[in-house]
């Protein structure tokens, strides 16, 4: 028990970005947009964020805000490089799987491109303290257990995603947008035929999208690495898609896969101290997310529960 | 335009606009497109233009092919399962499955000169074949897209991979030990051609596959029934064709091309099997490969050569002062334009029906 009150700060640690890039995810895929460019959109955010953290950690003043403002940059960064696949899906009818790993592959060319311009070498320069950890959070921390678990010694990044949950489920779910937009994803000639509009419905998705990676990227870099390299993603944003398929498309599921695949890698670094677990290679807990995924596919299968028209390419003159 | 015309056009154009591209963003942050271009040169042939006392250096052609060489087996594994319908981004899974059957069936069981090496090959291009049978299976029997369950497989196979070839003997945390030469592809002789490159026997295994893929594909029953579901399943299912079986089919033939490309890594380029802490992307430049070659077998051939030159010019490209991943920002922009060629299609009618009406007028006014 005190193992896993101890383990539970790196289970937040790495289910953050995974939560919040896969909320990414749940937007452009509810509005119709097949989205396998999250893990190129959080590099382009996470070298953006470290960017901008390192270039304004040493400026008075601002110093202080740095890692925040790297967040920030990282969104903005999201936001345009989304804009290319955006573009390229509902404007130019590209496919959606092929424009994005197109833009995968291009996002880890042109990061590591802009860190051998900006400072020289195949990597951004590393920043001192990124996005602090807050010791103990007043009131919530005293409560026992719960408290030491969630409350104390924790990213506050974690708080953030817990509140892009409640929104994106509010903005989804409960508002005439999300409406809107979950009628495009599920058929968007219907949506037409009444009046909304799927490509501006889709292109502000697919650009929340990119926000929500984006940050989610830049959250990852500076919250558990000290720089960015080509390595720093590793493929969370594709452990994002699957924690939105075994989420069901659902933020509160996103929010358990989240919790469950960060609890899954931290087990790969904790397996060594508890007796049972440690016969099991450390390989078997990465792979849990990946294969999980492919045993909740088949589950799933059958029923529903998937946007209807993600993935199909939509075009208002046919029928 | 006729239709065959176009589908030179577009991977030409995109290529075009991907080399533009790489150059904008050269001379943006201010480095020399010469750069570019004389590293190319020397990947291709291996002269140097800065330093042409020395003459061709044909290990660098050497090492071209050598690098080329998987990339074509995966572009046309990728290219298989895309001419019936199917986007096969599993491809870099079955290559590391193909890596990891011949780096343990060469370690562990001994094999005589000769017959091993060919042993190796079947068993890569078999263990990629049952690895892609699982999402065929999964897209016939649950109608699961072959692309979510290729992604999750991609990082099973590598984390799994892992696994078993860290428990062979003499392993450390990056590479094997040296399979047996008898299971090696490589030889002195085609080194001694080539500059002391690690060009290996591999490329006949390419050139077959070349060939049989051009044969299936264009001049079997088999084929025309893959092509036909590819283009309108339910219409080739109403016309007799057995469409579940094409769909298993052609993805298990496309595992056994990219297994074939992890076996010739592993028997050819490196002789050992290696840990891997990231993909090294051999299926995903499969998916370049074969979609800026049209999925056609020439194409794939020739945009293998393509991609494998931007990739092996890059340390040359760093020597000369130019960021090396200035390579795979123009491959990228290249696939990137060809998955947007509907607009360059609508262009292309525009500048067509333009040209059209200028001459449709300049005739005019010559008549009057």
């Amino acid at each position: 028990m005190k193992l896993l009150i101890s383990m539970f700060p790196t289970v937040l640690l790495v289910a953050t970005p995974i939560i919040i890039a896969a909320l990414g995810g749940l937007f452009s895929e509810r509005s119709g947009i097949v989205n396998i460019a999250l893990e190129g959109i959080m590099m382009v955010g996470g070298f953006a964020g470290a960017t901008v953290c390192v270039l304004l950690e040493s400026q008075p003043g601002i110093g202080a805000y740095a890692g925040w403002m790297g967040i920030l940059a990282g969104l903005i960064a999201g936001v345009v490089y989304s804009l290319l696949l955006a573009v390229s899906t509902i404007s130019f009818k590209a496919d959606h799987t092929i424009a994005g790993t197109a833009l995968n592959m291009l996002a880890s060319g042109i990061t590591v491109y802009l860190c051998q311009i900006i400072f020289g070498q195949q990597r951004t320069k590393s920043f001192i303290v990124g996005i602090s950890k807050v010791k103990r959070i007043p009131i919530l921390s005293n409560i026992p257990i719960i408290g030491k678990m969630i409350f104390s010694n924790v990213y506050p990044t974690i708080f953030i995603a817990v509140i892009l949950v409640l929104f994106t489920y509010f903005l989804v779910f409960k508002t005439r947008f999300g409406l809107r937009l979950r009628a495009c994803g599920e058929n968007p000639q219907a949506a037409e035929s009444v009046g909304i509009n799927v490509y501006k419905v889709r292109y502000i998705s697919v650009l929340i999208s990119g926000a929500l990676a984006g940050s989610a990227g830049a959250i990852m870099v500076l919250t558990s690495g000290i720089q960015y390299t080509i390595s720093s993603i590793h493929g969370v944003g594709f452990i994002a898609i699957a924690a939105l398929i075994f989420g069901k498309w659902n933020p509160f599921g996103v929010l358990g896969a989240g919790i469950f695949f960060g609890f899954s890698s931290a087990l790969g670094v904790y397996a060594s101290m508890i007796p049972i677990l440690k016969l099991l290679p450390s390989e078997f807990f990465a792979a849990i997310p990946y294969v999980l995924t492919v045993v909740a596919l088949i589950i799933f299968s059958g029923k529903s529960v998937g946007p209807k028209a993600a993935g199909e390419i939509f075009d208002s003159s046919k029928r | 335009m006729n239709k065959k015309n176009e589908k030179l056009l577009i991977p030409f154009i995109a290529i075009i606009l991907g080399i533009l591209v790489g150059c904008i963003i050269l001379i943006i942050s201010g480095k020399s497109v010469n750069g570019l271009l004389v590293g190319l040169l020397k990947g291709l042939t291996g002269f140097d233009i800065y330093k042409p006392h020395l003459g061709f250096n044909l290990r660098y052609p050497g090492e071209f092919l050598v690098s080329a060489m998987p990339i074509m087996l995966t572009g046309l594994a990728v290219g298989f399962a895309y001419r019936c319908g199917m986007f096969n981004i599993g491809a870099e899974g079955q290559v590391i499955m193909g890596s990891l059957a011949v780096t343990m069936l060469a370690i562990l069981v001994p094999m005589p000169k000769g017959i091993g090496a060919i042993v190796c090959l079947i068993v890569g291009a078999l263990a990629g074949a049952l690895w892609a049978f699982i999402p065929g299976l999964l897209k016939h029997k649950f109608n699961i897209s072959e692309v979510v369950s290729g992604i999750m497989l991609n990082y099973t196979a590598m984390y799994g991979a892992n696994y078993f070839l860290k428990i062979l003997p003499g392993t450390n945390n990056q590479r094997t030990v040296d399979i047996p030469s008898s299971t090696k592809l490589g030889s002195s002789f085609l080194a001694s051609l080539t500059g002391n490159s690690r060009f290996h026997w591999g490329f006949i295994v390419v050139i077959i596959c070349v060939i049989a893929y051009w044969f299936i594909i264009e001049k079997t029953s088999f084929g025309f029934s893959l092509r036909a579901t590819g283009f309108n399943k339910e219409g080739a299912r109403y016309a007799g064709i057995k469409v579940d079986k094409s769909i298993i089919l052609s993805i298990m033939i496309s595992g056994a091309l990219a297994g074939l490309a992890g076996a010739i890594v592993v028997q050819g380029t490196f002789g050992y099997g290696r840990v891997m802490t990231a993909a090294d992307n051999y299926g995903f430049d499969g998916i370049s490969v074969a979609l800026v070659g049209s999925s056609n077998a020439l194409g794939i051939l020739f945009s293998g050569m393509l991609f494998a030159l931007l990739k092996v010019s890059q340390p040359l490209l760093q020597i000369n002062g130019i960021p090396r991943e200035i390579g795979e920002i123009i491959s990228s922009s290249i696939v990137f334009f060809v998955a947007i060629q509907h607009a360059i299609k609508y262009i292309l009618s525009k500048l067509e029906s333009k040209k059209h009406k200028s001459m449709v007028n300049s005739k005019g006014g010559t008549s009057k």
